[in-house]
């Protein structure tokens, strides 16, 4: 059964990619399109996912109430001290704020709360309406900071500038500006940063925890449960660590313009990504430690002993089921396809909110033939896709789940908002778990999919 | 005490205004809700009421980008228009504009006529339009400036007189849209509910998924709302023009304004109105579940008596539950809202007769206001949507979820508080939450409280 046309749009077409079928020449990057109801989110949504998990900064959305209200607390970016990132502050500006300008009062608002919460530096964001009113971020925050004595960083991030992936821009060009503005003395030559983790359930506690093993200090979290004072000073590490294709990589390739230092790309989800991941790292510090690889790949087997024999039970089960991915950014993807080649499913469809031709073309090289390929996609194509794939598991975001659940299909939650840990090892056993268990339950015996096929 | 007066806002207590639209546009048969602005407050809106529906809610977007912020957006409006059209086929197109498209200043109602004239040669759908940019309102004013919308540009014609009532329920749960359609049926009234989120935001599980989930108020069923015997509103602090207000200008259909049927009395005054436009009596299975409910604050009354509560949300569904606490013995001692109608407290005192003290009443509030004033009112109990969860934690009281959002519990679309049987599931609720509160709180652990 071919998708229906009537699910994509003719204008969409090039977003759209078989495995297999001739060359992948994938249409990218593109402003979504009006009237098709894209999963995508903005700019400011983009520079709000990066910046958020700062814990012990202050985050002000300078712009009408929606903005601030719709990001309060939705991630699931933990700390182990100040919870400041948890509330949402706006200016929620009114109609004479529009008229007059809004400078004003986020002055005032900048006033109040950095004296009320004492942070350490403060993020403010412009949404599209402030663009458009053409307040002067800058120069509010330039006056700011010399009042408070802490950094006060206007974030660039007016919706409408493009997707979210400009956001992630404007967040790197914020944290870049906290950068070399600490004392680096008594950082170990063997230190990295950890870029593009926010920490969610706790994930990069996990992380932290391998690289203590390994002897590798980490000299700050950018930006899960990250602080302001380590962001500071993290130009002293020797190798930036960064994981997931969009969010943090302009931070990295502007330190290492600036401060020379190297950066890996990493992944920490699924069993050979981590296990790589590690062993980059290791690899990197081997010179300066040649103990470094002995103990890495000792880390790497404890942890593969506990995993493995747990996997085989849920592999299963879930041997022969099939997957759709449709994740934010494509890097993701990569590693979810080799995760689930450990549980033996097979991936039918994968999708990108963000994905580059680069990496589109990676997707195509790593799936079987006849694996649905798409870009920015929506919930008519979605369902399609899933109808046509005869989908067992979607993984996703909150806003695919009730395209899964309404036509009887597993779902996992694969996004910022996730309170389950999926990274390392232990992750990779919480992930089959929950797609075991997810995969697994009776319920599907009753969804209308299900019953017509079984009567 | 005088409430603080802060330039900033934490944790707001409302939502943005075509939120509210989006919601109310999503209550008519075969609509699709279209948002005209950047696509990002699309994109957050819908993920804001997937998580309380847990249902499919797709909002179409103009996606603006920067060069139509800078030309107006007409072109992009257009365009979407005409994509929503191929792939959905909708009957209806309910347009919203947001804070971008309202700074920048786009006429959507000239648009939309130069739409008509460029594509008449289209089989068009009704496409209304609401503005709601959420620098002068809260999704509340987008939820009713999107029903009157429909009410004054779907309802252009007097229709034959067919005796139906025409309801404008407000912002309220599936679960009680279905149970006041019960309500309707057992006094042997027809009835248009507008909007009728029943079953678009709270439908069956299905084999394929439907571009545009069935159900919601029919659009001939909009049409005939001329004709109707009379309109009940419910609502006290509605603003003067509305969807009700609308119909009995243009046509002369009498418009009752009722609060939100919460607890004994203000469902009563609604049965009583029922009665009076079915000529008949209340049906004996209200007359029972009333009595029921009477039996049950009797059964009830020691263990809530005397109890101080917080109470916020909507203007309408806080002076209800007021009301309703207020027969019930528990004291309100902080009222709050996060929009301005100026209503709320005239309303309150209406309605709380019965308190012993009236509560301090604020509008335009946020939850850190809230937090402040609620020091020294000690409360025993908060009653609201999801988002005081924070602070009745830190209180150690327990938090009775109503409203919108719940998005940390299960069940929010089928949440019931209308009508007599509404009140017994809130009722209940509230005994249990200071019982379970009593339980886990004592030394002793009692089996029967
Ligand atoms: S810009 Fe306005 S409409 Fe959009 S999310 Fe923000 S407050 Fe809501
Ligand atoms: S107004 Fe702009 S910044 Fe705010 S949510 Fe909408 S698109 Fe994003």
């Amino acid at each position: 059964m071919k998708c229906e046309a009537s699910a994509l749009l003719d204008e969409r077409r090039e977003q759209v990619h078989r495995t297999g079928q001739g060359p992948i020449d994938m249409a990218c990057n593109r402003d979504s399109l009006a009237g098709a109801v894209s999963q995508r989110a903005c700019v400011f949504c983009g520079s709000r996912v990066v910046l958020y998990p700062i814990a012990d900064a202050l985050h002000l959305v300078h712009g009408p109430v929606g903005c601030a209200v719709y990001t309060w607390d939705i991630r699931g970016a933990l700390s182990s001290g100040p919870e400041l990132h948890r509330l949402s502050f706006t200016t929620d500006l009114q109609e004479t704020d529009v008229i007059f300008g809004g400078e004003r009062k986020l002055e005032a608002a900048l006033d109040e709360l950095i004296d009320r919460h004492g942070p350490k530096a403060a993020f403010v964001y412009s949404t599209c309406i402030v663009g458009i009113i053409g307040d002067d971020l800058e120069a509010v925050c330039r006056r700011m900071e010399e009042k408070k004595g802490i950094p006060v960083i206007p974030v660039q991030s007016e919706g409408f500038k493009g997707n979210k992936r400009e956001g992630y821009n404007a967040a790197c060009k914020a944290l870049f500006r906290l950068v070399g503005t600490g004392d680096t003395s008594r950082i170990s030559g063997i230190s990295v940063n950890i870029l593009g983790d926010f920490n969610l359930a706790g994930e990069i506690w996990i992380i932290r925890e391998y690289f203590r093993r390994m002897g590798v200090e980490v000299v700050a979290n950018i930006t899960g449960d990250g602080r302001v004072a380590d962001i500071r000073r993290c130009h002293g590490a020797a190798l930036n660590v960064v994981q997931c294709s969009g969010a943090t990589l302009d931070l990295a390739k502007m330190m290492e313009e600036e401060y020379g230092i190297p950066y890996i790309r990493v992944s920490y989800l699924g069993i050979e990504d981590m296990a790589e991941s590690l062993y980059a790292v290791a690899d990197h510090f081997s010179e300066a430690d040649s103990d470094i690889s002995r103990r890495t790949s000792e880390l790497v087997k404890e942890e593969l002993d506990l995993l493995m024999p747990r996997l085989q039970e849920f592999r299963r089960d879930l041997e022969g089921k099939r997957v759709a991915i449709y994740v934010g950014g494509a890097f993701k993807a990569f590693s979810l396809i080799k995760a689930f080649r450990h549980l033996g499913m097979q991936v039918v469809m994968v999708g990108s909110q963000t994905g580059t031709e680069e990496d589109y073309r990676e997707l195509e090289a790593i799936t079987d033939p006849g694996t649905i390929i798409v870009d920015d996609s929506n919930p008519l194509e979605l369902s399609a896709f899933i109808k046509e794939k005869d989908v067992d598991v979607f993984v996703g975001g909150v806003k695919e789940r009730p395209i899964a659940f309404k036509m009887g299909v597993g779902f996992c939650d694969h996004n910022h908002e996730r309170k389950e840990s999926l990274e390392g090892f232990v992750g990779m056993y919480n992930f089959a778990r929950e797609i075991h268990a997810s995969a697994m339950s009776p319920v599907w015996k009753f969804v209308p999919r299900r019953e017509v096929r079984n009567a | 005490m005088l409430k603080p007066n802060y330039v900033s806002t934490t944790n707001a207590c409302k939502l943005c205004t075509p939120l509210g639209a989006a919601l109310a546009f999503r209550g008519v048969e075969k609509s699709v809700p279209f948002l005209h602005g950047s696509q990002g407050c699309a994109t957050y809106m819908r993920r804001y009421i997937i998580s309380h529906f847990r249902e499919p809610m797709d909002i179409a977007s103009s996606a603006l980008g920067e060069k139509h912020a800078v030309y107006g957006g007409a072109p992009n409006l257009k365009k979407g228009l005409l994509n929503v059209m191929k792939k959905y086929q909708p009957q209806v197109i309910g347009v919203a504009t947001t804070c971008l498209t309202e700074t920048i200043g786009d006429d959507v109602g000239m648009i939309l006529r130069e739409f008509r004239k460029e594509f008449s040669d289209l089989d068009l759908p009704e496409v209304v339009h609401v503005n709601t940019p959420s620098y002068s309102g809260t999704h509340m004013d987008g939820w009713t400036g999107a029903v009157r919308a429909m009410a004054e540009q779907l309802v252009v014609e007097k229709a034959r007189a067919n005796g139906s009532v025409n309801l404008f329920g407000g912002m309220i749960s599936p679960g009680d849209i279905r149970a006041l359609k019960d309500i309707f049926g057992h006094f042997g009234l027809d009835a248009t509910i507008l909007p009728d989120i029943s079953e678009t935001l709270d439908g069956p599980a299905l084999l394929d998924y439907e571009p545009i989930p069935s159900g919601g108020t029919p659009l001939e069923a909009i049409r005939h709302m001329s004709g109707a015997a009379c309109s009940i509103e419910f609502g006290r602090c509605l603003p003067a023009r509305t969807a009700g207000s609308s119909l009995q200008d243009r046509f002369g259909v009498p418009n009752v304004r009722l609060g939100m049927p919460l607890g004994l009395r203000e469902t009563d005054r609604f049965l009583e109105a029922l009665s009076e436009v079915a000529s008949r009596g209340v049906p004996r299975r209200y007359l029972l579940e009333r009595g029921r409910l009477v039996d049950s604050l009797v059964d009830g009354h020691k263990y809530v008596a005397g109890k101080r509560a917080i109470v916020y949300g909507e203007e309408d569904l806080v002076v209800g539950l007021v009301a309703f606490l207020s027969e019930i013995g528990v004291q309100p001692v902080l009222a709050a809202t996060g929009s301005r109608t100026g209503e709320m407290v005239a309303n309150i005192e209406r309605v709380g007769g019965d308190l012993r003290e009236q509560p301090q009443v604020h509008e335009g509030v946020d939850f850190h206001e809230i937090a402040e004033m609620a020091g020294e009112l000690k409360p025993d109990l908060v009653i609201g949507h999801s988002k005081g969860y924070r602070y009745a934690r830190d209180w150690g009281v327990p938090l009775v979820r109503v409203g919108f959002p719940i998005h940390d519990r299960f069940g929010g679309q089928r949440l019931r508080i209308l009508g007599y049987g509404g009140a017994q599931d809130l009722y209940d609720r509230i005994v249990n939450a200071v019982l379970e509160k009593k339980q886990s709180g004592c030394s002793v652990g009692y089996g029967y409280l």
